[in-house]
């Protein structure tokens, strides 16, 4: 048997670390409901695209226009958000891509608001560190 | 075909894909970028932007069960996604660097390695003998995790935790480049190199997965490499096929299919090399 919950908690494991891993616990819970809506808005936005272009459903694509670079998406948020108010299938995929990606920046953003709580400085600044890394991918997509 | 069939096949594949992957704990990336590209001709890029987005959901779901566990080391996974992430950014800025040919290539060799990888023996490192180094004492990364065929709590000590940011850098790198977990190169460098025990260096692995992923897939998002066509089925396939693969027979065993997947993989490894090789068709 995996023991599981509190009843598994060591003796020797420091007070302070329990109560970062019951936050790891809650925020893996919010993740797979993350997870989760995330992919039942892609879906979502997979059918509207079929709604939208019924086209799509019966006659052949040249699959080159689906397959090959060329073809531009909707990847700026603004784009995004423009495609979803037209309720617009691609820009709905595109929304619950962008949800997925942002589930682990959730996590470390929340774990740093643990290290806070902790006043443990050391930690505060590696889990920081690590935000401003995964912040500064969507920047450096945008500048090429 | 219409783009209909064509996300529906997406969408099939990645389900197989993922249940392949689940089986073999390889992650889906390393069965679904060759079916992509290979089967159905669909762009490199595009295939690793679909992959990566589609690795997030995975090691999501599974990272919730191992933290509950209290199999993962959070402050070793914190550390180490320092240098994972930086990788990450590396690797995803050169996939946009570089030509699509030697991404099949650098593809085919690390997909080589990493099918030979599944025939490592697992043995166990982790000593908790020593005083533990002066770094891994500072940030306290020392710990102890509850073994259940052992029935007992088992401490250990961390080593060479500078060794372990390199490697770290370089298996973000390749997650970045290649679209794919790269828990084949994560989980040696912290119970091989870390001396961390095995089942707490998969767990830590999954766990840093993720935020891994998420480096780059935020970098191809912005780039416009997230194909909504191609990674929407493929995320939501991968997804599935995971979960029906856990839920089937967790990891496999049996050592006879082991060995009938491995030459498969070296096959297909040796194919995306190939097309690397020989440029564009």
């Amino acid at each position: 048997m995996t023991p599981i919950g509190s009843g598994a908690a060591s003796p020797s494991a420091p007070q302070e670390d329990r109560r970062v891993v019951r936050v790891e616990i809650v925020i893996s819970w919010v993740l797979r409901v993350g997870v989760v809506t995330s992919l039942a808005v892609v879906v979502v936005g997979l059918v509207l695209i079929f709604v939208h272009h019924p086209e799509l459903l019966t006659s052949a694509t040249r699959l080159q226009d689906l397959t090959q670079r060329g073809t531009v998406f909707p990847h700026t948020l603004s784009e995004v958000f423009q495609g979803v108010m037209q309720t617009r299938g691609e820009a709905t995929v595109a929304v619950g891509l962008l949800l997925l990606i942002l589930t682990p920046v959730t996590r470390v953003a929340v774990s740093i608001l643990a290290f806070i709580y902790q006043r443990d400085r050391v930690y505060t600044f590696i889990t920081l560190t690590v935000l401003i890394i995964l912040l500064m991918s969507f920047v450096i997509g945008r500048l090429e | 075909m219409t783009a209909l069939e064509f996300v529906l096949i997406c969408f099939a594949g990645s389900i197989v894909g993922g249940f392949i992957g689940s089986l073999l704990g390889l992650g889906g990336g390393l069965v679904v970028i060759p079916m992509l590209t290979l089967a159905l001709k669909v762009d490199i890029r595009y295939a690793i932007g679909a992959s990566i987005v589609s690795i997030i959901a995975t090691s999501s779901g599974a990272a919730a069960a191992y933290v509950r566990e209290r199999m993962t080391n959070l402050r070793v996974a914190m550390v180490l996604e320092v240098a994972t992430t930086l990788g990450a950014l590396t690797g995803g800025y050169l996939a946009g660097r570089i030509a699509g040919r030697w991404l099949f290539v650098v593809f085919g060799v690390v997909m080589a390695c990493s099918a030979v990888m599944m025939l490592r023996k697992r043995r166990n490192a982790a000593s908790d003998e020593g005083e533990g180094t002066p770094w891994a004492n500072y940030l306290r990364l020392n710990g102890s995790y509850y073994d259940a065929a052992l029935g007992k709590e088992v401490p250990y000590r961390v080593i060479r935790a500078r060794l372990g940011l390199a490697l770290m850098y370089v298996a973000g790198m390749m997650s970045g480049l290649l679209g794919i977990g790269s828990g084949v190169l994560k989980v040696p460098a912290m119970d091989l190199g870390m001396r961390l025990p095995i089942k707490v260096s998969t767990a830590t692995s999954n766990f840093m997965i993720g935020v891994t992923a998420a480096a780059s897939a935020g970098l191809y998002f912005a780039r416009g490499d997230i194909n909504p066509f191609i990674a929407g089925p493929v995320a939501a396939g991968i997804l599935v096929g995971a979960m029906i693969g856990a839920r089937v027979m967790g990891r496999l065993q049996n050592a006879l299919i082991r060995y009938v997947f491995v030459v498969v993989l070296l096959i297909v490894s040796a194919q995306m090399l190939l097309k690397g090789l020989k440029g564009p068709s």
